[in-house]
């Protein structure tokens, strides 16, 4: 890399980079379009359109609000839940033996097959979105957590039991600076399994949420709104894990 | 046996237990849940009669397709990405943001390029799993050791050579990894495309028992999918158990 010539500002590529793999993007698009027509897609352009006019419209901003209160809420629940048991299974060695082939199992489970069972039990509605969420988003922060409480090195604790240094001390001065940036990537990665969670879940239990407007487009054959909704969730997913990835770099640069 | 595998055993028998205690004894209405003995009994019942052959023998012929294809495109992605640094630099927040993404909704987009078959099926699979195992490919292809490569220079080791002596020895174990998560994935892919969009095969079987409130067979099928993944998931795990005790014997 160091010894490349440019003309080109060096800070600049990147954004060039950027614009070329956008454009390429666009490009595919627009010639898959010109295969497979309206049936099935919209253009670029028009569906970019249409994504301006759904950001112009209240009804879309309802459901965007019935799909951030069940994504917030289930984040909310995903993370409490997965670094308290991710911590417990970290501490407790054998527990954590016993616990990660297990987790990893249910992990690679076809989720959305066992949807029904969750609606049986939570009736359909916010409760059943949430759960689904939680589903998908609550097993990596275990993983992640319990991995990072174990690979903890154990001179940095003897170093701590040398210092005399309290419970809250050695939590606060050596447990969480090492173990919070593996946290944060777990909580990186359930932050993107619980959107799809909620989403599907909208997709068949719900009458409100992106999900349900996309499946909504495709069951009434709508299919700009469906292409301009997931446009939309995918420049969301990418520009939040954008800003989630760098920042977990910063804190694992700093380690 | 060891004490872990032990201990997992009663794990899992316990939780079994628990809920036949609490569908038998009515503490779970048994339109919410089904005894585990009776989901047992309904898909050995099914299996016997042949009525899972038709959708057994397609859903798993798809998974493999998908995977097959997943891991040469994903591998193929990966060493791509991997010698394009500027590429890189931006698949990295794609890749990260990817799984965030509904695939399921291009169905209709994939009939309409494929045709209703089960292409479309198979290339769900195949974009779930062909990302895990590119990401794989990447991580291990940075972690062989700077010190190998100028082994193999100082060797004067061919491009092949390198390549088949030095750097896949080297990234096998984050491999495995991408093999283990793009089978998983593949697996997801086709059974939830299945279940949310197709007419056929093991995940359509469930959505269909659901939507005519069929409970034994909701729950026959699940238990079918869930001990599928179990089974799968362990004997990957033996295996990749036995090829780290290798490596670390070498």
């Amino acid at each position: 890399m160091s010894a490349q010539v440019s003309s080109e500002p060096r800070h600049l590529r990147p954004l060039g980079d950027a614009a070329l793999l956008l454009l390429s993007a666009v490009l595919a698009w627009q010639a898959l379009y010109e295969v497979v027509g309206d049936v099935a897609l919209t253009p670029p352009l028009a569906t970019l359109a249409n994504a301006g006019a759904l950001l112009g419209s209240p009804i879309f901003w309802r459901h965007v609000s019935a799909t951030a209160a069940a994504f917030a809420a289930s984040l909310a629940i995903a993370a409490a839940a997965g670094v308290a048991a991710g911590l417990a299974l970290g501490f407790h060695r054998f527990s954590g033996l016993v616990a990660e082939p297990i987790l990893t199992a249910l992990y690679t489970l076809p989720k959305v097959t066992l949807y029904p069972v969750v609606l049986l039990v939570f009736g359909l509605g916010i409760s059943a979105k949430i759960a689904f969420g939680v589903m998908h988003g609550v097993i990596p922060v275990i993983l992640f957590t319990m991995n990072a409480v174990r690979n903890v090195d154990p001179v940095h604790l003897k170093t701590a039991r040398a210092l005399d240094l309290t419970a809250v001390q050695t939590a606060g001065t050596i447990l969480a600076p090492a173990v919070v940036p593996e946290i944060f990537t777990g909580l990186r990665v359930g932050f993107a399994l619980s959107l799809l969670g909620v989403i599907i879940g909208e997709m068949f239990a719900s009458q409100r949420g992106l999900g349900f407007m996309i499946i909504n487009g495709i069951n009434t054959h709508d299919v700009p709104t469906m292409m301009a909704v997931i446009l939309l969730i995918m420049v969301f997913a990418i520009a939040a894990s954008t800003l989630l990835l760098a920042a977990d770099r910063k804190l694992h640069r700093r380690g | 046996m060891g004490r872990v595998a032990r201990v997992q055993l009663a794990v899992i028998l316990g939780f079994v237990a628990v809920l036949e205690l609490l569908t038998r004894t009515g503490a779970i209405n048994r339109l919410t849940l089904i005894p585990p003995s009776a989901m047992a009994a309904h898909l050995w019942k099914m299996l016997v009669g042949g009525e899972l052959d038709a959708p057994m023998t397609q859903t798993f012929a798809n998974v493999a397709i998908a995977f097959a294809l997943s891991v040469a495109l994903g591998f193929a992605g990966g060493v791509a990405i991997h010698g394009l640094p500027r590429l890189r630099r931006l698949s990295d927040p794609l890749l990260a943001s990817y799984y965030a993404v509904p695939f399921f909704v291009f169905y209709p987009l994939l009939i309409a390029v494929f045709g209703l078959n089960r292409w479309p099926l198979i290339a769900i699979g195949v974009v779930f799993g062909a990302a895990a195992m590119a990401i794989a490919t990447l991580n291990g292809l940075d972690r062989v050791p700077r010190v190998l490569r100028k082994v193999a220079r100082a060797h004067d080791l061919g491009w092949a050579e390198e390549t088949f002596l030095i750097v896949l020895p080297a990234a096998a174990p984050h491999l495995f990894t991408g093999l283990k998560l793009s089978l998983a994935y593949s697996f997801i892919g086709v059974v939830a495309g299945e279940f949310i969009l197709s007419g056929s095969g093991l995940g359509h079987a469930i959505a269909y028992a659901y939507d005519s409130f069929d409970n034994p067979t909701m729950y026959a099928l699940m238990l079918f999918v869930v001990a599928l993944a179990i089974a799968l998931n362990a004997t990957l795990h033996v295996w990749e158990q036995r090829l780290l005790a290798r490596r670390r014997r070498q």
